[in-house]
C-alpha cells in the first residue's frame, strides 16, 4: 500500500502510456490514416462500400472525381469538420451496427453533395431552380449503375 | 492525490474501451473475408444438407426456414395450403378428364416439395412415372445409381418406371435414394461452391433454345456467367415441361422459343395434346409452372436481374455478405429484394405489385369466365347434334384459349414477372375463348334451323 502511494505519479504514467499505445494501436490498425487522404481505397476498407466502389469505377465520373470530390466539402476546414462527423457516426454504426440498410445519405451529407454537383456544373444549371436535388434525375453519375 | 487516482482510473476505462473497439475491429475484418471452416468433406454423394450445413452455417440456417408459414395475396406457403379448385371452381372444368380436377392446391415452401408431391391426389389416386422426381426430389444420386455413373441413362430409366418405384429405390448398402427436396447437392458444386446446373432435361432444353438463337454447341458449364447460373440454377424447374415418348422423359419445349406461341407451335408441329378435354372433348395442352419463360419476356430479364437478385437476395451478417437461402416472395423482403435498385419507400414499392397482381387477377377471372362461356357453347352445340369435324375449329379455339390462360394461371408471380406480356397472353385468351364460343353457337344455330 505505501509502495503504490509513493510510487502513484509512476503507476499513473504507465497506466496512460498503455492507453497511449493500445490507442495508437487501433488507430493504426483501423488504417486510420487513410482517412486523411483522398483514396478511393480508404472508403471501401470498409467492404460494405464494395458495390459503390465498383460501380464508380464503371461511372461517367470515374476519371473526373473520386469519392471526397462529391461527398466532403473543399475548403479545408469544412472537409476536416465533415470528415470527422462521418468517421464517428461510420464507426459506431459498423461497430453497433444499427444502420439502415440499404445505406441512405443523411440530409447534411446530401447537402454537400448537391454543393459538389453545383461547384463543377453550375454554370450549366444556373437558370434551373434549385428546389431539385441533381441525384434525383442523375442517379448514376457517380455510383449506383448496373454491376 | 485523488487526481491522480481519478486519472488513473479514468485512464484504465480507456484502455479497456479502446480494446473493446479494436477487438471488434478486428472481428468486422475476419467477416469481411467470409472464411468458413471445412469441418466436413462434402461430395456428390452428399445429398444431406445436415451435413453442407457444417461448413456453412448461413445459408443452412436461411435454407431451412423455407418451412416457416409465409402468406401474401397471391403466393406463400401455408400450413395447409387451400385447395384451388374450391377457390376459383372454374378450374374444375378447365381440367375435367385430367388428374388437376382432383387435386390442386397452392404451392408450399421449397422443404415440402417432395413431401407435397407424395401426397397429393394426383400421385395417389393416379398412375404417374418416375419422370416427377426430376424436378421435386434431390434426384442426382438416383440418377447416378440407376445408370451405374451415367446420369443420362439413369435420369431415362427413371423416367421411364413408375413413380413409387423410382420413389422407392434404395443403393447397395440398402438406403435410401430419394430422400429430400432441393438440397446443396443440386445447384452447388461441392469441391467449389460454384453454381452450377443438374438437371439433364434443363441441360438438354437450354442448348436447344440457343441454336434456336444461333449460339452452336452451347454447353451450360461452359459457357454460361455467373449472373446467368443465378437464374439457371432455378430454371432447371421452375419451366414448362412434358414427358416425351413411350420413355415419359422429362423434355421443355424450348427448340421453337420460350413464348408462349412458340412453345405452342412446338407442340403443334409435335402433334402434342397432354389430354383430352373431359367436357368438349377439345386437344388440350397443360401448362405448369412457367416461370422462367414469362420471366424472360419481362423488364428485369431484360435489365440483368436474376431469380437469386430478387428471390434469394443478399443479406448482411456482421460484415458477411450471404445468399439468403430462404426462397420466398420478395414481398416479404422488399427492403433486400428491391430497395437495393428501386430506392422508393416499401409502402410505394409494395403498391406498385399490387397494381399489377390486382389487374392480372381480374383479368384472369375474365379470361375464365370466357373459357367457360365458351365450353357450355361447345355442350350445347354437341347436344344439338353438331360432329366433331364441324367443332374442329371450335376446339382448337379452346386448346389455343385454354393453354394460354393456363399459362398465366400456373405460373407463380401472378403477372409480376412480365407484367404486360402476362395482360397480352390473357388477352388473347379471352379473344380465342370468344371466337370459340361464336364458332359454337353458330354451328348450333346452323343445326338448329
Amino acid at each position: 500500500m505505501n509502495f503504490i502511494r509513493r510510487h502513484l505519479l509512476l503507476i499513473l504514467a504507465v497506466t496512460i502510456g498503455i492507453t497511449a499505445g493500445l490507442g495508437l494501436y487501433t488507430f493504426s490498425y483501423a488504417e486510420g490514416l487513410s482517412y486523411f487522404s483522398s483514396d478511393p481505397a480508404a472508403c471501401v476498407n470498409c467492404h460494405i462500400m464494395n458495390d459503390q466502389y465498383d460501380s464508380w469505377r464503371k461511372s461517367s465520373h470515374h476519371a473526373a472525381a473520386v469519392c471526397v470530390d462529391c461527398h466532403m466539402p473543399e475548403k479545408f476546414f469544412e472537409k476536416i469538420i465533415a470528415k470527422a462527423d462521418n468517421g464517428f457516426r461510420h464507426s459506431k454504426g459498423f461497430t453497433l451496427q444499427d444502420f439502415h440498410e440499404p445505406i441512405q445519405i443523411t440530409p447534411r451529407n446530401s447537402e454537400i453533395l448537391q454543393n459538389n454537383c453545383l461547384r463543377c456544373h453550375g454554370a450549366v444549371v444556373h437558370g434551373i431552380g434549385q428546389n431539385v436535388r441533381c441525384v434525383q434525375c442523375h442517379s448514376h453519375v457517380g455510383h449506383g449503375a448496373q454491376r | 492525490m485523488w487526481l491522480l487516482v481519478a486519472a488513473f482510473l479514468a485512464s484504465v476505462i480507456a484502455a479497456i474501451v479502446i480494446l473493446a473497439l479494436v477487438l471488434n475491429i478486428f472481428e468486422r475484418k475476419q467477416e469481411a473475408k467470409n472464411p468458413y471452416v471445412k469441418l466436413v468433406e462434402v461430395t456428390e454423394d452428399t445429398e444431406d444438407p445436415a451435413v453442407w450445413g457444417t461448413n456453412f452455417p448461413s445459408q443452412y440456417d436461411s435454407y431451412k426456414r423455407t418451412v416457416d408459414v409465409t402468406r401474401t395475396r397471391f403466393g406463400g406457403s401455408d400450413a395447409m395450403p387451400a385447395q384451388k379448385l374450391e377457390r376459383d371452381p372454374w378450374l374444375k372444368r378447365m381440367f375435367a378428364g385430367y388428374a388437376f380436377s382432383l387435386d390442386y392446391r397452392d404451392r408450399r415452401g421449397h422443404a415440402y416439395m417432395l413431401y407435397d408431391q407424395e401426397q397429393t391426389e394426383r400421385i395417389t389416386k393416379r398412375p404417374q412415372p418416375g419422370a416427377c422426381l426430376h424436378c421435386h426430389a434431390s434426384v442426382m444420386p438416383l440418377y447416378r445409381h440407376l445408370g451405374q455413373g451415367d446420369v443420362q441413362k439413369g435420369f431415362e430409366l427413371a423416367c421411364g418406371m413408375p413413380y413409387q418405384k423410382a420413389h422407392d429405390m434404395v443403393d447397395d448398402k440398402g438406403k435410401k435414394l430419394v430422400e429430400h427436396p432441393v438440397t446443396c447437392l443440386d445447384c452447388h458444386e461441392p469441391s467449389s461452391m460454384k453454381l452450377r446446373v443438374t438437371r439433364p432435361a434443363f441441360k438438354a432444353a437450354i442448348k436447344e433454345l440457343k441454336a434456336h438463337q444461333g449460339i452452336k454447341d452451347y454447353d451450360v458449364d461452359r459457357d454460361a456467367t455467373h449472373q446467368e447460373m443465378r437464374t439457371y440454377a432455378c430454371a432447371q424447374c421452375h419451366v414448362e415441361y412434358y414427358f416425351k415418348g413411350q420413355n415419359k422423359v422429362v423434355t421443355y419445349p424450348w427448340s421453337n422459343g420460350l413464348k408462349v406461341e412458340e412453345i405452342e407451335e412446338y407442340y403443334d408441329k409435335a402433334d402434342w395434346t397432354d389430354y383430352k378435354h373431359g367436357e368438349t372433348g377439345a386437344p388440350i395442352l397443360k401448362a405448369q409452372h412457367p416461370e422462367f419463360e414469362l420471366w424472360s419476356q419481362g423488364i428485369h430479364a431484360r435489365s440483368g436481374v436474376s431469380c437469386a437478385d430478387c428471390h434469394m437476395p443478399y443479406k448482411r451478417e456482421g460484415a458477411m455478405k450471404v445468399s439468403d437461402h430462404q426462397v420466398r416472395s420478395p414481398l416479404l423482403n422488399i427492403n433486400r429484394a428491391c430497395q437495393q435498385c428501386h430506392h422508393y419507400p416499401e409502402n410505394e414499392i409494395a403498391a406498385r405489385v399490387d397494381i399489377i397482381q390486382n389487374r392480372t387477377h381480374e383479368l384472369m377471372q375474365r379470361s375464365a369466365k370466357a373459357l367457360t362461356d365458351m365450353m357450355d357453347a361447345i355442350n350445347a352445340a354437341r347436344k344439338e347434334g353438331v360432329d366433331d369435324e364441324a367443332l374442329k375449329e371450335a376446339l382448337n379455339f379452346h386448346r389455343k384459349a385454354q393453354w394460354r390462360l393456363d399459362f398465366i394461371a400456373a405460373e407463380n408471380s401472378m403477372g409480376f414477372h412480365a407484367s404486360q406480356e402476362t395482360a397480352r397472353i390473357l388477352g388473347e385468351a379471352i379473344d380465342y375463348a370468344r371466337q370459340g364460343q361464336l364458332a359454337a353457337l353458330a354451328l348450333a344455330k346452323a343445326k338448329a334451323k
